[in-house]
């Protein structure tokens, strides 16, 4: 084996007082090859961002490296002074983060602050570092680069702005690319632009990639090695598709196994008990023993060593430990530990409903939410931001329709003013046969109990000064239904034990609980009114793989028992899927195609459903699409472009999609499409 | 709380201050007995911070003035927060026109000098303790109003607002339960500062001859009195000046400590 570009040995990374330190990284052993891309895998919290910036030397104050050793070539970084490590810095090693958006100086143009990591590192002359600033924004695929080195960050779009970084990282030819959650922030379609452009570069440049994500399918498709953290250090490193095919650790496995997918619908989702331990603790056994399905009594005694599996695949776990593991080896290849088989299951009952197709609960017809741009000191009405414009969707009893879309779609102000949290401009929606448009408040107030909702953000959507217990019965109190508070509580109790938590809960406040027990929180507050409709607006994307695995779960169950119809908001393909038994997809406030889950996701007919389904990362390799790219960003729905909104994105535009936006086109007794290539067609 | 030896004095001071206001009527001093063979006395040992210009003691004036300044420096606080909180919630919640409506009309109080249309207000009412809470409050309610309203319009868009909406809450039960807990904390903040600024507008007015008339003794008039003699008897001027310093000054610490203290349960929680 060649000598590796970056080594990293037994890496201590500390946070906090001294005495009673959080070991945020704690014994990290890797290595990157030149030219390679190295995925570290892990949930939040598990110190993959803290390894990066560990090798960055640029630890927040508190944090400081205890031991250890990173080398990159002949060169030990930690030996460094300061402004030796400057030049390392955007020169050898560069970095790019999470958040675009917040990672770009708003006051200074894009191509001053790419100029400015270009002379640092370049020592061009003035006029040579301009032509260069052209030549790498060119590089990272901006169209008229000449012009957009002038403009400002909030000209440009978000994946404009993380190229832009990408631009700035790349300003001193590094040998090695940290790319920290580069693309989390980013939808599936410019996700699959940015990481199309790295592999491409990286083809260019010949430089090492270390990609820092919690995405699984992202790694699948871009990384050749991969590592698994898990509370501070690394519990698998395996080269990417011996990793997919038989991963060795039980944490990995179980992440894999909660990974929401089609064919796992009729199923429950693989969960991982428990939470993360904490990092001040120390450690006398295997880290995932409390949580691990295959756990021996040796995992909480001795402290697993590293052991190799495979050339270059290898674990910290005592199953593959010959000496110990033996016979208790087999017991732990069962896929599927005691949790998922044990609680209700859904599948029978979910199957018997789908075959029914009665009146529809709820029915939104052309419904519009235009908000009016107001503009000078009369703040005349100079046009609106047409956020909705013309949704028509059906849900039914026990069935859940998923409304699919990239952010800025309108996709959350749809749900919002269906159940008019928003008031809508225009349409109809009818639940059981009464216009809820236009009701005041007043005569809306006992449709509240039937229509709820379940927000992205865990965090926000609970009053920090209220006890959950008041939170939950919020609902009872406001409407009437429980007005003494002891007979509140009681159901509170009911409703905590349904949600799957401690009815001690009750007497705690919101933030004493984990994100996946806050959103079980504000389940059961919609649950408390007992209500036909749930719109869940993205209720998982906040959570990490292990604890949508749960939330998922628990809806699922819900829906079975109590016969909820879901209005599932997301962007997140692979659990509507999952999920979901009709699909709507959006595309700037106006649904371009629906109908059954497999139909859309099968055989997509709109070119929009297409692009995005093929943008997708997914993990097993043989459902890899060839990504179709759609160039440019999603139009500002002010504005939006005459005839077909998505024209000028689309591969197939022909002549007529300028003209006139495409008449609804019913193919089957479900499916509706909105374009004008199945209008020729058929 | 921490309390270091500053906040420990603040308190302290305090504290006097809230005992002289209730117990100074009852233990049997003689703040406007007239004694004129005391004229002008300087501290001594006829009494402990001297005679005014009448014969008559300044500590009793003083212990007593402290109540005058202690029922002003509240009522103004509670009147004004009152109804401060009330109009900008109002204000952030409704929105349209009766937001617009309300934000020009705090517009154009926060454009007058306060203590300007205070003295206007209690000149057109006429002097006396109760015209001088009044006419404070009538212009300290912009502060809290235009604080409620910002901090309203900056919650109301959170998701647990959302989310009771969706529960079918009265809008009065929103603002109540998910709005004005969570404006609290700055709004107690400026309630503290509030107090002493209430209590220096105070003095300011009875030094005017607007606030509490002669006989009775408030500070503010305590120095007006004095000022006159200000070169033969500093001590008229030094001690009423001195308690308004003292607990003015203690009020604003331990406001600010009061609001340390609740960032640092914002940041726990």
């Amino acid at each position: 084996m060649p000598d590796p570009l970056i080594q990293v040995q037994s890496l201590t990374t500390q946070l906090g007082d001294p005495s009673h330190p959080l070991r945020v990284v704690d014994g990290l052993d890797l290595h990157i090859q030149a030219g390679e891309t190295f995925a570290l895998l892990g949930e939040s919290g598990c110190g993959k961002s803290m390894t990066a910036l560990s090798l960055m030397r640029l630890l927040p104050p508190s944090g400081r490296i205890a031991a250890g050793v990173v080398r990159l070539r002949d060169t030990d970084l930690l030996r460094l002074t300061e402004a030796e490590m400057r030049k390392i810095r955007g020169g050898r090693m560069g970095m790019i983060f999470q958040e675009p958006q917040t990672s770009l100086n708003p006051v200074l143009t894009v191509g001053d602050q790419i100029a400015e990591a270009v002379r640092i590192h370049e020592g061009r002359s003035r006029a040579q570092v301009a032509g260069r600033v052209v030549e790498l924004l060119r590089a990272v695929g901006i169209p008229d680069p000449e012009q957009r080195a002038k403009e400002f960050p909030h000209q440009l779009s978000g994946g404009m702005k993380q190229r832009v970084m990408i631009a700035m990282a790349l300003a001193g030819d590094p040998e090695l690319l940290i790319a920290d959650e580069p693309t989390t922030a980013l939808d599936v379609t410019i996700q699959a632009q940015v990481l199309r452009l790295l592999k491409d570069l990286q083809r260019q440049t010949g430089m090492a990639v270390l990609l820092i994500t919690h995405d699984l399918g992202v790694v699948a498709e871009t990384a050749d090695r991969l590592a698994v953290m898990y509370a501070g250090h690394i519990v698998e490193t395996a080269p990417v598709a011996d990793f997919f095919a038989n991963p060795a650790h039980p944490y990995s496995r179980k992440l894999l196994e909660s990974l929401p997918a089609a064919e796992k619908r009729s199923g429950r989702l693989a969960v991982i008990p428990g939470r993360v331990p904490r990092l001040d603790a120390v450690f006398h056994g295997c880290r995932f023993a409390e949580r691990c399905a295959s756990v021996m009594d040796v995992c909480r005694t001795r402290t697993p060593a590293w052991l190799e599996i495979a050339n270059g695949h290898g674990a910290r776990c005592f199953l593959w430990d010959s000496e110990v593991a033996g016979e208790v080896a087999k017991a732990a290849e069962t896929p599927h530990g005691a949790v998922g088989t044990a609680s209700l299951s859904s599948a029978t009952t979910d199957a018997a409903r789908s075959d029914e197709r009665g009146a529809p609960l709820l029915s939104a017809q052309g419904l519009q939410v235009h908000f009016p741009i107001h503009h000078g000191v009369l703040r005349r009405v100079v046009g609106h931001v047409r956020a909705v414009d013309g949704v028509s969707i059906e849900l039914r009893e026990g069935r859940t329709l998923a409304l699919v879309g990239e952010s800025g779609c309108g996709k959350t102000t749809a749900g919002k003013g269906i159940l008019q949290l928003i008031q809508p401009t225009g349409g109809s929606v009818r639940y059981r046969d009464q216009e809820l448009i236009g009701l005041s408040n007043r005569r809306m107030r006992p449709f509240r109990k039937d229509l709820q909702i379940v927000f992205q953000d865990p965090f926000a959507s609970m009053n920090p000064r209220m006890l959950v217990g008041d939170v939950i019965g919020e609902g009872l109190q406001a409407l009437g239904i429980a007005k003494r508070r002891a007979d509140r509580m009681r159901r509170v109790a009911e409703l905590l034990d349904l949600v799957g938590m401690d009815p001690e809960a009750a007497r705690r406040y919101p933030h004493e609980f984990s994100g996946g027990q806050r959103q079980r929180i504000c389940i059961a507050r919609a649950l408390a009114v007992e209500p036909r409709i749930i719109v869940c607006d993205e209720p998982t994307s906040a959570l990490d793989v292990s604890v949508q695995a749960q939330i998922l779960n628990l809806l699922k169950d819900l829906q079975a028992r109590l016969g909820l119809a879901y209005l599932f908001i997301t962007h997140d393909l692979s659990v509507v899927a999952y999920l979901a038994h009709e699909v709507a997809v959006m595309y700037l406030g106006r649904v371009v195609e629906r109908g059954q889950v497999d139909e859309i996701l099968d055989d997509p007919r709109h070119p929009y459903t297409s692009a995005l389904l093929s943008a997708v990362p997914v993990v097993e390799q043989d459902k890899r699409r060839n990504v179709i790219r759609l160039d440019g960003d999603m139009p500002s729905p002010s504005h939006p472009p005459s005839g077909c909104y998505f024209h000028p994105r689309c591969p197939q535009s022909f002549e007529r999609c300028p003209h006139s936006y495409p008449e609804e086109a019913r193919l089957s007794e479900t499916r509706v499409v909105s374009c004008h290539l199945t209008a020729e067609t058929r | 709380m921490r309390l270091d030896w500053t906040l420990r004095m603040a308190s302290l001071v305090l504290a006097i201050w809230v005992l002289c206001a209730l117990f100074a009527p009852v233990v049997g001093l003689h703040p406007t007995k007239v004694d004129l063979t005391a004229i002008l006395a300087p501290p001594g040992e006829r009494s402990l911070l001297g005679n005014d210009d009448l014969g008559r003691p300044v500590l009793a004036r003083l212990l007593v003035g402290a109540r005058t300044s202690l029922i002003v420096g509240c009522l103004v606080v509670a009147v004004s927060a009152a109804v401060g909180t009330l109009i900008g919630g109002i204000a952030g919640l409704s929105g349209g026109w009766v937001d617009a409506l309300i934000a020009r009309v705090i517009d154009l109080f926060m454009a007058f000098p306060g203590i300007l249309l205070a003295i206007a207000l209690a000149g057109v009412m006429g002097p006396g303790i109760d015209n001088v809470i009044l006419a404070l409050a009538a212009v300290g309610w912009v502060g809290y109003a235009r604080l409620t309203r910002a901090q309203v319009l900056s919650l109301v868009g959170r998701d647990h607002v959302t989310a009771a909406r969706a529960l079918g809450r009265r809008t009065a039960m929103i603002l109540l339960k998910h709005l004005l807990p969570l404006a609290f904390a700055p709004l107690l903040v400026e309630a503290t500062f509030g107090v002493a600024a209430a209590v220096v507008a105070e003095a300011g007015l009875s030094f005017l001859g607007l606030g509490v008339q002669p006989p009775d003794a408030s500070w503010g008039n305590m120095v007006r009195d004095g000022v006159s003699y200000l070169l033969v008897a500093p001590h008229l001027v030094i001690a009423p000046g001195a308690a308004i310093f003292l607990v003015v000054l203690s009020v604003n610490l331990l406001g600010d400590a009061f609001r340390d203290h609740l960032d640092v349960r914002l940041r726990v929680s």
